[in-house]
């Protein structure tokens, strides 16, 4: 990558956050949205402490995954929408380069914020303290292929009218590896026993997910674009 | 390949394929059902459920069969933009999808006697229902655009992720079995099958086969003439 498209990913990285957490951004949104879905489980199945510390680790890796589903399906959307992405797509980057620019963005904008507040939720759904190493572990770590893998999803959508509801369809399915050996970690952690091989095939989910999400993402856009 | 890429020709050999199919169909069907119910022995821990498994079983291999048709034609389509692979694609989605819902109902009605459920989260029929929801989101992609050819391209590159896929959440979910169900009773490979069951079984596959190839040309050959019609219902306007 030579300096100046190292110039343009840093700035459309940069110029995505702000727009995250501008008026009507999708940051404060799915943070707001992480935090009441999780309080509404100790309504549903009751407080007691001990049900809870069972659930918690799939309660919050599950809305942690929904907060960043709804976040999604405007990733592309808004630039598509007014042109810019055809701008974007003449830029020395190529698509997948600005896709993974959008994708760093979307994570870094709105589900750092969710690993930040995962501890807090972790305290209200009684989480065993051993576990919360894991937890926000395996979120830093897992989180990028909920984003990578949704990026896709989000361009194969972006000419779809409300193309929300068909996101969630084509992205749920891919996400379950990623859900499995997440909370396998987190479990095995709260169990006292050691999570280093879900965490691994956790690692290797993300990463598969960055050498084909930018990918299937261009492509995706390449077809809405034509 | 691209011989076939010509509708006109892929029509013709589809005519001469098909009454071979439908003869396959009709023989192994009726031998192999005469087989199933009456022709082989219960199974001396199932009893009579056991006869599920014949229609069950073959159904499942075609569930996997057929994605592996669909993501075949969208690997054709999106590296040589074969004309015929997208229409391939659309007319093989469905009848995988409705094959996988028959392994799962068939799955849990012979569950509930066997088992005692009808539904466990055990991998393989996690996975199973996790390809179920793949093939929805392809068949759902396809009816989201207005322009046909851009929705299919869509869809292709959806079944192709879906491809790498699938051998991760096989994997996964019956790791993710294991560790919370070590040794549970779940047995679909029994010790050994006998002669007497494996030729029903075989014989139901190769009907299930030649009922997809069948079902399968009649789309594709229905999906061209729509086309065509479109195709002259347009010119049509347009010499007005």
């Amino acid at each position: 990558m030579t300096a100046s498209s190292f110039g343009i990913f840093t700035g459309l990285v940069k110029r995505d956050i702000r727009l995250a957490w501008s008026q009507g951004g999708t940051g404060t949104m799915a943070l707001s949205f992480f935090l009441i879905a999780v309080t509404l489980f100790p309504f549903g199945v009751g407080p007691e402490p001990k049900i809870l510390a069972r659930i918690a680790p799939g309660v919050i890796w599950v809305v942690a995954l929904l907060a960043c589903l709804i976040s999604l399906d405007r990733l592309y959307q808004a630039d598509f929408e007014d042109g810019s992405l055809d701008d974007l797509a003449l830029s020395p980057l190529g698509l997948s380069g600005v896709a993974l620019a959008k994708i760093c963005a979307h994570w870094v904008s709105t589900v750092l914020p969710l690993v930040v507040a995962s501890p807090l939720l972790g305290l209200l759904m009684n989480l065993p303290a051993e576990a919360y190493g894991t937890m926000v572990f395996s979120l830093l770590l897992g989180t990028p292929a909920l984003s990578l893998i949704g990026s896709m999803g989000a361009a194969l959508t972006v000419s779809v009218r409300r193309g929300g509801v068909l996101l969630s369809l084509l992205v749920l399915p891919l996400y379950v590896p990623t859900l499995i050996f997440a909370v396998g970690a987190v479990d095995a952690s709260a169990n006292m026993v050691d999570p280093a091989q879900p965490l691994a095939l956790l690692g290797a989910a993300s990463l598969l997910a960055l050498v084909v999400g930018p990918f299937a993402s261009a492509q995706a856009l390449r077809l809405a674009l034509e | 390949m691209h011989r076939f890429a010509n509708p006109a020709q892929f029509n013709r050999l589809a005519d001469r394929i098909l009454p071979w199919a439908k003869f396959v169909l009709a023989a192994s069907l009726l031998y192999g059902l005469y087989l199933a119910f009456l022709g082989s022995p219960p199974d001396r821990q199932q009893g009579e459920s056991v006869r599920i498994m014949y229609v069950h079983v073959p159904a499942a291999w075609m569930a996997m069969f057929c994605y592996m048709v669909v993501a075949g034609a969208s690997f054709t389509e999106i590296v040589w933009r074969h004309p015929l692979a997208l229409l391939a694609g659309k007319a093989a989605a469905p009848i995988g999808a409705t094959f996988t819902a028959l392994a799962l109902i068939t799955g849990a009605l012979w569950g509930k006697p066997t088992w005692g459920t009808y539904w466990q989260w055990d991998g393989r029929m996690t996975s199973v229902l996790v390809l179920f929801f793949l093939y929805l989101g392809y068949m759902a992609i396809w009816r989201s655009m207005d322009e046909e050819d851009k929705a299919g391209r869509a869809a292709s590159i959806l079944a192709l992720v879906g491809v790498i896929n699938i051998p991760i959440i096989k994997f996964s979910v019956e790791w993710w079995n294991t560790l919370h169900q070590p040794a549970s009773v779940l047995r679909l490979d029994g010790p050994t099958i006998d002669s007497s069951m494996l030729w029903p079984l075989l014989l139901m596959a190769l009907a299930f086969k030649a009922y997809f190839v069948i079902v399968f040309l009649y789309r594709m050959k229905l999906e061209i003439n729509r086309r065509k019609l479109t195709v002259l219902r347009m010119s049509q306007v347009n010499r007005r």
